[in-house]
């Protein structure tokens, strides 16, 4: 066991130490993560240079704008980017899930037309699966898509759909049979979400801001060309998103557990600072052993890739394991600040803040791709090897399984 | 980076799961917890053969000089197999201080006996009810004499010999505390097994009075000494306890697969689900950790101290939690004498308290945190 590179390691870390460096963007901290005009421009911007120095998706085939570098380069990669890797959240849907999706199941034309757009940050993706009748049960989902000539009609409604407004394309999973069991009749697509006929409407979440939003489609035109694998075949090609989605999601939040720690020392009740409470101290370590244990799993991880092996089930369990403890640590950190903890105002708020959004935003963490309960299922059935959940909807042709009023 | 074992020390990781299969199986556990042994004979006779036991005790004292990683593949296994012999308070405890802190001549003496399996070590240290601190021991030691009485001590009716923690200055400071090796067969020294919560392994009532006692470290030095061999044994029995968390995750796994209930196994209601997929999370997380600890034990990082609390505080939770819901799985079954799921639970509350509890790692994991934070 050793945390060394082997040379060959060692030395792409100094390559890439040595180019961010000299091309690290200034002023960027202030924006990094806005989604408005400045937050898109300076990430499109840092994105667009990574990508002409060959440094961006560098793990895809050069065709497309990578380097086709190994999983362990990615990792160094990643971690000598650090923190400017915030600028790159804007593109982990179109990288991390749609492109993947066109790199194995899209045309030729659309791959060469696409991918490297979607490398260089000048296409910005979404993806267009959930419904309100269906989330965790995808399959379920009512959205038609009916053939006419060389084009499919699409109607329907998509929701939670995080960037819709502000993206050039998305990965859409319609309908197309409903006289079929729910998994056959499904078939995938992309589109230009500038098509006639698309309305984009946000939601204002809990948090107060609006990240995802309403997609509907009245007799919107997609041609027969922006198909993604064969008709009737959109399960199968769904979850080549769905697996890198997991995956894309599960590492992207930080633990912030060093703020906490820190938080802990000063704040102070009539005993002294918090840190001092038996409590508090019981409660920063059991969230220390469980962002050690994410940690020292991801190091794991990374073992397995660079000895070329696949990832093993460990990778399952991040995003079940952070979402529900940041939820339970920013909670504790406004505990502890007692009545003042009310306060959210960001010039008055303890740390400008932050625990305060982490309180609301831990609650998504815990349901988008992938609720607490769906992560157990895939663990207990994939990992440990258990029955499925029975299913009665599972052979009865989509159109007669009954419906609830929710 | 290279954060797994290495394809030779998991060799040596099926080598052991293979002997203690054929060696130690819960037949063999069973003889221990029904009779009146106080600890598996030939199983120890077998360990010591195979080397384990000088698995990391270097060659010029007569161990194989493999390794902190080897030991803690072998750790592991000892664990799952809920091994009934005095392996962790000889090798762990023991031996540990005795190379932490131990003069050359006493490496010579008492090190190749171990290896051998010669002697049986224990660490003497607690003395009542509550957590040990330098205030709470009153056993103390001058002119090579020692007195008091020790309570518990895992394995000091066996034990052949035992570094005993003693009083040697004033006040309750940490520098007023000496460790010192005593002979157990010796002259002032009595010990009488007492009832535990694991019958497979045995803890003594130990009273000294006026036995002879011989200086391990310098006079002060007991308490930082402890710290040190804590840590590294903290490593260790992480490995023993996540070993156990795997085993009653396997074996609730299993159970609920042949177990039927309403026209169905009762693997496939998902409140069982999703309890087996907390239990298999609760064991990553501590084998993560573990791992880690190994790292800093084997390199003696800096980060062994923060390392150590954190495998310890999660391998404590994970095989606790594991060992307890292995048995709600079994519903009644699991309450019986006859199924093996006790085996577990009672291997998971022995480990959780010989190094000091739950609460105590979790503030001491702090306190390292905040020491780390402050440098
Ligand atoms: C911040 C955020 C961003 C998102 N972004 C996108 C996006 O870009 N594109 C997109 O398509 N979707 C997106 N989603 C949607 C997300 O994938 C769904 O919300 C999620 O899959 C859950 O579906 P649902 O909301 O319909 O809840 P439901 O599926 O109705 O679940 C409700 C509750 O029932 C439980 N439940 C459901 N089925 C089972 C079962 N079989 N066993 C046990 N419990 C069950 C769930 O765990 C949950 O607790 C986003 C969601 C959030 C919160
Ligand atoms: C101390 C003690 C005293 C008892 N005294 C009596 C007595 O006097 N008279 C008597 O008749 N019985 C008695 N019992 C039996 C007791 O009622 C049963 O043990 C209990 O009902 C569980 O049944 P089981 O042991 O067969 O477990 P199982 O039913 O096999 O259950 C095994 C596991 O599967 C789970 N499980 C089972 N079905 C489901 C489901 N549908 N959904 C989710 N999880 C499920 C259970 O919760 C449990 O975790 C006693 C049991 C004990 C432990």
């Amino acid at each position: 066991m050793d945390f060394n590179d082997t040379p060959q390691e060692a030395g792409f870390r100094v390559q890439a130490r040595e180019w961010i460096a000299a091309n690290r963007p200034a002023d960027w901290q202030n924006k990094a993560g806005g989604r408005d005009q400045d937050g898109i421009a300076i990430s499109k911007a840092w994105q667009k240079k990574k990508y002409d120095a060959g440094w961006a998706c560098i793990h895809w085939p050069k065709e497309f704008g990578g380097r086709g570098a190994t999983p362990i380069e990615r990792v160094i990669w990643s971690q000598e980017e650090g923190e400017l890797g915030a600028l790159s959240g804007l593109f982990i849907i179109g990288q991390g899930m749609c492109a993947p999706t066109i790199m194995a199941h899209g045309s030729q034309v659309a791959k060469a037309r696409h991918v490297p757009k979607i490398a260089s940050g000048e296409e910005i993706w979404c993806q267009l699966f959930s419904e309100p009748g269906s989330g965790s049960d995808l399959a379920g989902l009512r959205t038609r898509a009916e053939k006419q000539g060389d084009e499919w009609v699409i109607n329907g409604q998509k929701i939670w759909t995080s960037g819709a407004h502000y993206s050039d394309y998305g990965i859409l999973i319609t309908r197309t049979d409903p006289t079929v069991a729910k998994h056959k009749g499904l078939t995938m697509f992309y589109l230009d979400m500038r098509s006639p006929g698309v309305t984009i409407k946000p939601i204002k979440q809990v948090s107060g801001r609006s990240d995802f939003n309403e997609v509907y489609f009245a007799d919107v035109r997609i041609p027969d060309s922006q198909r993604l694998g064969e008709v009737g075949e959109g399960w199968k090609v769904s979850l080549t998103t769905l697996m890198n989605e997991r995956l894309a999601v599960g590492g992207g939040f930080p633990t912030n557990f060093e703020e906490m720690f820190e938080m802990a020392k000063v704040i102070e009740d009539e005993d002294g600072p918090a840190i001092d409470n038996a409590s508090v101290r019981e409660k920063l370590a059991d969230w220390y052993i469980r962002s050690a244990g994410l940690r020292n799993t991801s190091y794991r991880m990374i073992s397995a890739l660079s000895r070329g092996q696949a990832p093993g089930p460990e990778a399952s369990i991040s995003k079940l394991v952070l979402g529900v403890n940041r939820l339970n640590m920013a909670s504790t950190m406004l505990d502890i600040q007692d009545a003042y903890g009310v306060i959210s105002q960001k010039d008055l708020a303890v740390n400008g803040g932050q625990f305060h959004e982490i309180f609301f935003r831990a609650v998504a963490h815990r349901i988008e791709g992938g609720t607490d309960e769906i992560l157990r299922n895939i663990i207990a059935e994939r990992v440990l090897g258990l029955p499925g959940d029975i299913r009665v909807d599972k052979d009865l042709p989509f159109n007669k399984i009954p419906t609830g009023a929710n | 980076m290279n954060f797994e074992f290495s394809d030779d020390q998991k060799l040596l990781k099926e080598q052991a799961r293979g002997f203690l299969q054929s060696k130690c199986s819960t037949k063999e556990v069973r003889r221990i917890l029904d009779g009146k042994e106080p600890y598996h004979p030939e199983l120890w006779k077998g360990v010591a053969e195979m080397g384990w036991l000088g698995a990391s005790i270097p060659e010029e004292y007569g161990g194989l000089g493999l390794g902190y990683l080897e030991l803690c593949v072998i750790a592991e296994e000892l664990g799952r197999a809920v091994a009934p012999i005095p392996f962790s308070s000889t090798v762990y405890l023991f031996a540990e201080a005795v190379l932490i802190a131990g003069t050359e001549a006493q490496k010579q003496k008492y090190l190749p006996k171990v290896s051998e399996g010669a002697i049986i070590g224990a660490l003497a240290l607690s003395e009542g009810a509550g957590a040990v601190t330098p205030k709470t021991i009153k056993t103390s030691a001058a002119g090579g004499k020692l007195t008091g009485v020790k309570l518990p001590v895992t394995d000091g009716d066996v034990a052949d010999y035992a570094v005993v923690a003693a009083k040697t200055g004033a006040g309750n400071d940490e520098g007023s505390i000496s460790l010192f090796i005593v002979d157990m067969k010796g002259a002032g020294v009595k010990a009488e097994a007492v009832d535990t919560v694991d019958p497979t392994r045995s803890h003594a009532r130990v009273s000294f009075d006026g036995a002879a006692a011989e200086p391990l470290g310098a006079t002060g030095q007991g308490w930082a000494i402890l710290d040190k061999v804590f840590d590294r044994a903290a490593v260790l029995y992480a490995f023993e306890q996540v070993g156990g968390s795997q085993a009653a995750l396997e074996m609730a796994r299993d159970y609920a697969m042949g177990r039927y209930a309403f026209g169905r196994p009762i693997a496939s209601f998902q409140a069982i689900k999703h309890k087996l997929a907390d239990m298999y999370v609760a064991t990553e997380l501590a084998r993560s950790n573990s791992y880690y600890g190994a790292w800093a034990l084997s390199t003696d990082a800096p980060e062994l101290a923060i390392a150590a609390a954190t495998a310890r505080v999660s391998a404590t939770e994970a095989y606790h939690e594991c060992s307890k819901e292995n048995i709600q799985v079994h519903g009644g079954m699991g309450f019986t004498w006859e199924f093996d799921c006790h085996l577990h639970y009672r291997r998971s509350k022995v480990l959780s308290l010989v190094l000091g509890s739950l609460p105590r790692w979790k503030d001491r994991l702090i306190s390292r945190l905040e020491e780390r934070n402050a440098a």
